[in-house]
């Protein structure tokens, strides 16, 4: 009985590594779904998109190794507050409610919020136009806050992840999604999309809730790693490397005004 | 002398959710002694050490958010509630025909009814729902009519999908389960039943019928425990129940412990709840030795 | 709207592989869960029929409330608050944040509840041993940890096998759940190659042949184990 128990602990004890607090490798958490053109697994289990390319530049421009760690989206702030990942890179807007619970780094891209409905349906991203609409929306999201406060007249479904939110606007259970325009622009160009739905357009702005721009979510007070991401953030944009990577995806500036 | 109070407190201590000592069942002086042995120095100890963790509790994490919330929590504890009385009633409604089919039926019903029970108990309850409501959903496009059907109204929502899938589930265990309970009745009533010149169907209304049911009452009751452990995954449909209204809180406030716990607390008043609704349905049923 | 078996195939652009790779990360999961929610098991069944009336409270108390809460909300809740407890616990006593892998915080989740249900099966199955048997022991000197190597677990094993077959089939199924908190076993790579590719109905097929045959095998290798346990006994 006491050889079992000292078997037990010794094997729960090997199999928690621990972890060296050192810049060397770090866990950059993405959302464990699907969301093109940023982060798109393959068959594989590899994942790929313009996110994940800018993360590789950045990581590699501030020395770092970067260790792609998928995580509900749901508990991805959670996740960094507890040390299960080290930084957060998957299209994060920058809001002052999440900057009471953790730090951001500069901006590295920023792009409109738009509303994309059913085709059949014509009506404009406006209060009066969502009015006794189904609008769905992806659960902590700045556009979960902004449905909320703008469009109180319709009805918000919210989602998981971004891709249910759009499945069930194929399937005609939503009217509409509001989401961010690139990715929303990817998803009109497939063919589920082309067929069932269009753009409605912009949203009005609202920058206290929506936020300037996307930024890399950081543990509070972990600055070093902040000013290392910031400074790698420049270098990649002033050599060209950002542009280069962004050509291959988009024929517009992402990094936005 | 210690040899009783052994004897005393092993079925004391030894409480789980269905065997706890029917205090409610004792009556005047013998609900008064078993009151006091209840009371032993270690639990009042106990009870002190949870009392002052709880207090610990409501002092040091924040509870604000309790306020805010209240309507849409009671709002999701009634959506739970309902989701399980009606998929609890629904399911054992389609359970009985499984059970029974299986033990007396022609094969080409039992087979059937057996595959499905057996399909329903080896995949996840999540994995059913997801191929519900997305598998479902992917099919919706590739069907332009049903929109105009009268259908679509209900197709369109998310409760549906997550009371069909407890619905079924529910009917899959259950059916293995009134399978036991009916091939479990003995055979020489069944029989004194024919020599008495009963029909079949009287046979089945007054005999197998209701033993079947009162021999599997006390499982169906824990089923319909564990049922109500089932219904926060409709969450992940959109659904708000209880557990959804928790989700949301969790989001908005960042909260990592206090959310948690308080939806543990509802679950654990809950299933309190149900215990005694089941045991108060049991004390009323007829169980004469089944 | 056929189902396009490319889809399944085993190496890329097939997602066959990613399904296999889930299952395999499902069994793992469910293993050690189903092992280390046993040994649990076996000290909570010695707590609570052996051990002192404080520890029987304590473990009523456990099994309790695992077997009150749902296992969602439990899974959650250990996942989150509890890896977070353990961190501040190590930072309490001055290490550094243990960096909990994900397997193993699936891990601990899983036995975490497998370790009430088996509490109550070992126990019953335990209580079923003949009382002669554990005499006899006592009469030759054995020490507990002795008696209980020797003649109690063999001899509960019987007993307690429909149980235990029962739970390894709980504890496969448990793992789905991790799926909500983005944790990629069978459930969740399946939803995200069907999110991948649309193909939802297809690949939660696929998953869900997975997952029964998962059962149907490990039913029928309990059987085997029962019928091995049962050797000498009188017919059932």
């Amino acid at each position: 009985m006491k050889l079992l128990m000292k078997l037990a602990i010794a094997a729960l004890a090997l199999a928690l590594p621990l972890s060296a607090a050192q810049a060397e490798t770090i866990k950059v958490g993405i959302a464990a779904e699907p969301y093109p053109p940023f982060t798109v697994p393959d068959a594989s289990g590899h994942w790929g998109g313009w996110e994940i390319d800018i993360m590789q530049a950045v990581c590699k421009a501030a020395d770092l190794t970067c260790k792609v760690t998928p995580v509900s989206w749901d508990g991805i702030i959670p996740a960094l507050k507890s040390g299960k990942i080290d930084m957060i890179f998957n299209s994060m807007s920058i809001t002052a409610d999440r900057e009471k619970e953790i730090d951001f780094s500069d901006k590295y891209y920023n792009t409109p919020t738009v509303i994309v409905g059913q085709e059949s349906e014509h009506f404009k991203p406006t209060p009066e136009g969502l009015k006794g609409k189904i609008l769905g929306v992806q659960v902590s999201t700045v556009h979960e806050a902004y449905a909320r406060k703008h469009f109180p007249d319709a009805t918000i479904k919210v989602y998981q992840t971004q891709d249910e939110a759009n499945q069930d606007l194929v399937a005609g259970r939503i009217d509409a999604t509001q989401a961010d325009g690139v990715a929303m622009a990817a998803f009109l160009k497939s063919s589920d999309g082309k067929s069932c739905c269009d753009l409605k357009g912009d949203v009005a702005p609202d920058e206290a809730i929506l936020g300037p721009g996307v930024g890399a979510g950081i543990r509070k007070g972990d600055t070093k790693l902040k000013d290392k991401i910031n400074a790698a953030i420049k270098k990649i944009r002033a050599d060209g490397t950002y542009q280069k990577i962004s050509k291959k995806y988009f024929d517009f500036d992402i990094y936005g005004g | 002398m210690p040899g009783a109070a052994s004897r005393v407190c092993e079925p004391m201590a030894a409480e789980t959710l269905e065997t706890t000592p029917g205090m409610s069942r004792l009556t005047g002086p013998a609900r008064a002694g078993a009151l006091r042995r209840w009371w032993q120095p270690h639990r009042v100890v106990l009870v002190l050490v949870a009392t002052v963790l709880v207090v610990l509790m409501i002092t040091t994490m924040r509870w604000d958010w309790l306020p805010k919330y209240s309507d849409r929590l009671l709002l999701g504890a009634w959506r739970t509630v309902w989701l399980l009385a009606l998929s609890v009633v629904i399911g054992f409604l389609f359970a009985v025909p499984l059970g029974f089919v299986q033990v007396t039926g022609p094969k080409f019903l039992a087979w059937p009814a057996r595959g499905f029970c057996t399909l329903i108990r080896g995949t996840p309850l999540l994995l059913q729902l997801w191929l519900l409501y997305f598998g479902l959903g992917s099919l919706f496009p590739h069907m332009p009519a049903i929109r105009h059907s009268f259908l679509w109204d209900y197709l369109r929502l998310s409760w549906p999908y997550g009371l069909l899938a407890l619905t079924l589930s529910f009917a899959g265990y259950e059916g293995e389960v009134m399978r036991g309970a009916f091939a479990g009745v003995p055979r020489g009533e069944l029989e004194a039943a024919r020599a008495f010149g009963m029909g079949r169907f009287t046979t089945l209304r007054r005999i197998w019928l209701p033993r079947a049911f009162y021999r599997a009452l006390p499982t169906l009751g824990g089923e319909v425990i564990m049922q109500l452990k089932s219904t926060p995954l409709v969450a992940t449909i959109t659904v708000v129940d209880v557990y959804g209204v928790i989700a949301q809180v969790r989001q908005d406030t960042y909260l990592v412990y206090s959310p948690l716990i308080f939806l543990a607390f509802v679950y654990m008043c809950l299933t309190g709840v149900l215990v005694l609704l089941v045991r108060l349905l049991e004390s009323r049923m007829p169980v004469r030795g089944a | 709207m056929g189902i396009d078996w490319h889809l399944l195939a085993l190496s890329p652009p097939g997602w066959g592989g990613m399904l296999l790779r889930g299952l395999a990360t499902t069994l793992e999961v469910s293993g050690g869960g189903y092992v280390v929610g046993l040994l649990i098991g076996i000290a909570g069944a010695v707590g609570k029929l052996y051990g002192g009336p404080v520890s029987r409270d304590l473990w009523e108390c456990y099994t309790t409330a695992v077997r009150a809460i749902p296992e969602l909300v439990l899974i959650v809740l250990i996942y989150y608050a509890g890896t977070d407890a353990v961190n501040r616990l190590m930072a309490v006593f001055g290490h550094q944040a243990v960096d909990i892998n994900g397997l193993v915080a699936g891990i601990f989740v899983i036995a975490v509840v497998q370790g009430a249900y088996s509490t109550e099966v070992l126990r019953g199955a335990i209580k079923a041993v003949p009382f002669g048997e554990i005499e006899a022991a006592r009469a030759f000197g054995m020490s507990s940890g002795q008696m209980l190597r020797r003649i109690t677990l063999p001899a509960m094993l019987p007993h307690a096998i429909p149980g235990l077959a029962n739970l390894w089939l709980i504890a496969t199924k448990d793992t789905a759940l991790l799926a909500v908190v983005g944790f990629t076993e069978l459930t969740l790579a399946t939803r995200e190659a069907g999110g991948a590719t649309k193909a939802y109905f297809t690949f939660f097929c696929a998953a869900g042949l997975l997952y029964l045959m998962v059962t149907l095998v490990s039913n029928q290798f309990f059987g085997i184990i029962e019928r091995h346990a049962r050797r000498g006994q009188p017919g059932m």
